[in-house]
């Protein structure tokens, strides 16, 4: 297990890095000086020039990105150019409601998936199957957002059951904020759903072909109890793993349904960042996420490893 | 799905798959949205960028097929030219998938376990850890939303799959014993990879083709979406949905046709993909159907 976990490190170590120099890089070829950008047209050179100072742009690329990866690392992104309060600031308020949206919608996308999946996989080839094959089949061709403004067609503007969009906050309540953000975290789940409920029947179909599986039946135990206590628990390895990376699709969907529902969070910033041209926050919030992809990667990566010794071995 | 009905040997690769439900129905889908596209040069029932105020969100008629949206444009024929901003973004975002990763999948497996197929490898691990989507937002927000934009940045995360699917499928080639003949018969790395492995993979490559073209035009309905795709007057289908978000209200039939045309169309080539994919690898149907 050692020398894996250590390779792995560094992978996750090296990928990090790299992630940050693209993203810098990228965020670097911009056209425009931020520092004429916050002051306006009008500012005077001398001005603009003390800024350009006071926020580093005079200092050599290098020194920038290392100062910026510094400054990441105690979770300082630095100031961002329109709200002129610190970026982290800005992330960590509307990070309460990206991550609780992405969290209800995995909730969500798990609870319906796992068991639709499984009873598409135990009934192999009935009409159950067949129609839940055709509905997550259509599930995958949705787009989300078109998907929330259908929800929202229905239950706020016909049925007028959920509000069609904003969020009260959480010092609202918890069950406000929650009845809130319903409809956006269905609108997320569903097509993710339909993924990992695909994903699930063919990681259990597979395993229902295995020798051990006849073995248990041949010892005595019935269907159900053989689905159960050995099918089910194999297949679920390689639906952990999609579960895992779903979770870090949805923190990225977010940003697109936070659109449709005028939420705001993480996307909101984002889409706010690029029309006022606040590129250190845009900066910002796709390094996070980037961030929390790769390391959730990680996580899962080690995760199978460990359900999964014979992962370790093959391990390139 | 036919289970069972292998494909029959007399009427080939054609009739087997026309054979396949899930083929026929995803080919009529996508032929019938790509003849919309193509017949959209020739013709439309209305210019499709023609603002005609008078006539604004109407509902669908005998003379609106789909109705009108808020500027009075006929929804039908925006969505006959979006059909073409949306295969042609998803297109060409494909080709540079196969154009940039085959060749580097194949040279990384032709030398394998080298530093180059290190590189390669680990290059395509760190473009898979990017969520496609959020490093779109980010090139078309330093670049300017443009539809140019938005094929590369869509056609950069078809690179390392078609990378890693070339390169997977050609180690396995590389073992076979014709590659060994070659070998003998004094043919390069190069010419082995062009003439024996890649027309050997190249049914997987088309598999995987449709799937990232079904992708792909997901990926372009979100960022026109959100106003980082093709700009307008250029109708396109997500830039028709984000119109359509306000009036949702007064004028749902904006946002229903748009979107389902996405829908049929990323189904079609879903299908088809599936059926595809039975097509080339029987033994894959029977086990897996």
């Amino acid at each position: 297990m050692a020398p894996y976990l250590l390779k792995r490190l560094i992978s996750l170590v090296l990928s990090l890095l790299a992630a940050s120099v693209v993203i810098f890089l990228v965020l670097q070829v911009v056209p425009g000086d931020p520092a004429s950008y916050m002051l306006g047209m009008n500012a005077q050179p001398e001005t603009v020039e003390a800024l350009r100072q006071q926020m580093g742009l005079n200092e050599p690329l290098v020194w920038r990105y290392l100062t910026w990866v510094g400054g990441l690392t105690h979770g300082d992104f630095g100031v961002s150019y329109t709200y002129k309060v610190p970026t982290g600031e800005l992330i960590a308020q509307r990070l309460w409601v990206s991550l609780p949206l992405a969290l209800y919608a995995l909730l969500l996308s798990t609870l319906i998936a796992l068991p639709i999946g499984i009873l598409s996989a135990a009934k192999r080839n009935s009409a159950a199957d067949y129609g839940i094959m055709g509905v997550t089949q259509l599930g995958i061709a949705v787009p989300n957002f078109w998907f929330a403004m259908l929800l929202v067609l229905l239950f706020s503007i016909t049925l007028r059951w959920f509000s069609a969009g904003g969020f009260p906050g959480w010092n609202a309540g918890v069950f406000v904020a929650l009845k809130a953000l319903t409809l956006p975290a269905v609108a997320l789940a569903l097509p993710q759903a339909s993924i990992l409920a695909r994903v699930m029947r063919s990681s259990l179909l597979d395993t229902l072909s295995e020798d051990y599986i006849r073995t248990a039946r041949a010892k005595g135990l019935t269907r159900g109890q053989t689905l159960v206590r050995h099918a089910v628990r194999n297949a679920m390895i390689p639906v952990l793993t999609i579960i895992g990376l779903q979770f870090s699709f949805l923190l990225a969907g977010a940003i697109i349904i936070e659109n449709v529902f005028y939420l705001p969070g993480l996307g909101r910033l984002v889409f706010q960042g690029i029309t006022q041209r606040d590129l250190i926050v845009v900066q910002s919030v796709v390094m996070l996420l980037v961030f929390a992809v790769i390391v959730i990667t990680f996580l899962v990566d080690i995760a199978y490893a460990i359900a999964d010794p014979r992962l370790r071995s093959r391990a390139r | 799905m036919s289970v069972g009905s292998l494909p029959d040997e007399r009427r080939g690769l054609v009739g087997a798959a026309f054979q396949s439900k899930s083929f026929a129905l995803g080919f009529a889908l996508t032929a019938l949205f790509i003849l919309a596209a193509l017949l959209s040069f020739l013709w439309t029932p209305y210019d499709a960028t023609a603002l005609a105020v008078a006539d604004k969100l109407k509902s669908p008629s005998s003379l609106h097929w789909f109705g009108t949206d808020h500027f009075g444009r006929d929804i039908f024929s925006m969505i006959m030219v979006g059909a073409r901003t949306s295969i042609a973004v998803a297109f060409v975002a494909v080709g540079i998938g196969i154009a940039a990763g085959v060749p580097l999948g194949l040279w990384a497996a032709a030398k394998q376990g080298s530093l180059v197929d290190e590189v390669i490898m680990r290059a395509n691990d760190l473009v898979f850890a990017f969520p496609a989507l959020l490093i779109a937002i980010l090139i078309t927000a330093v670049f300017g939303p443009s539809a140019i934009n938005a094929i590369i940045a869509i056609g950069i995360f078809n690179i390392p799959v078609f990378a890693r699917l070339a390169r997977g499928a050609a180690l396995t080639l590389w073992t076979r014993e014709y590659i060994f003949a070659a070998r003998v018969a004094g043919k390069g790395a190069v010419r082995i990879s062009a003439e024996h492995i890649l027309p050997n993979i190249m049914n997987l490559l088309i598999v995987q083709g449709t799937i990232q073209f079904s992708l792909g035009i997901l990926a372009d309905a979100a960022l026109s979406y959100v106003g980082l795709g093709a700009q307008p007057p250029t109708p396109s289908w997500g830039r028709m949905l984000s119109d359509a978000q306000t009036m949702i209200s007064l004028a749902p039939h904006m946002a229903l046709f748009p979107g389902a045309a996405i829908v049929l169309t990323v189904l079609g080539l879903n299908l088809m993909g599936d059926g595809l994919r039975d097509i080339f690898d029987p033994k894959l149907r029977r086990s897996r159907s």
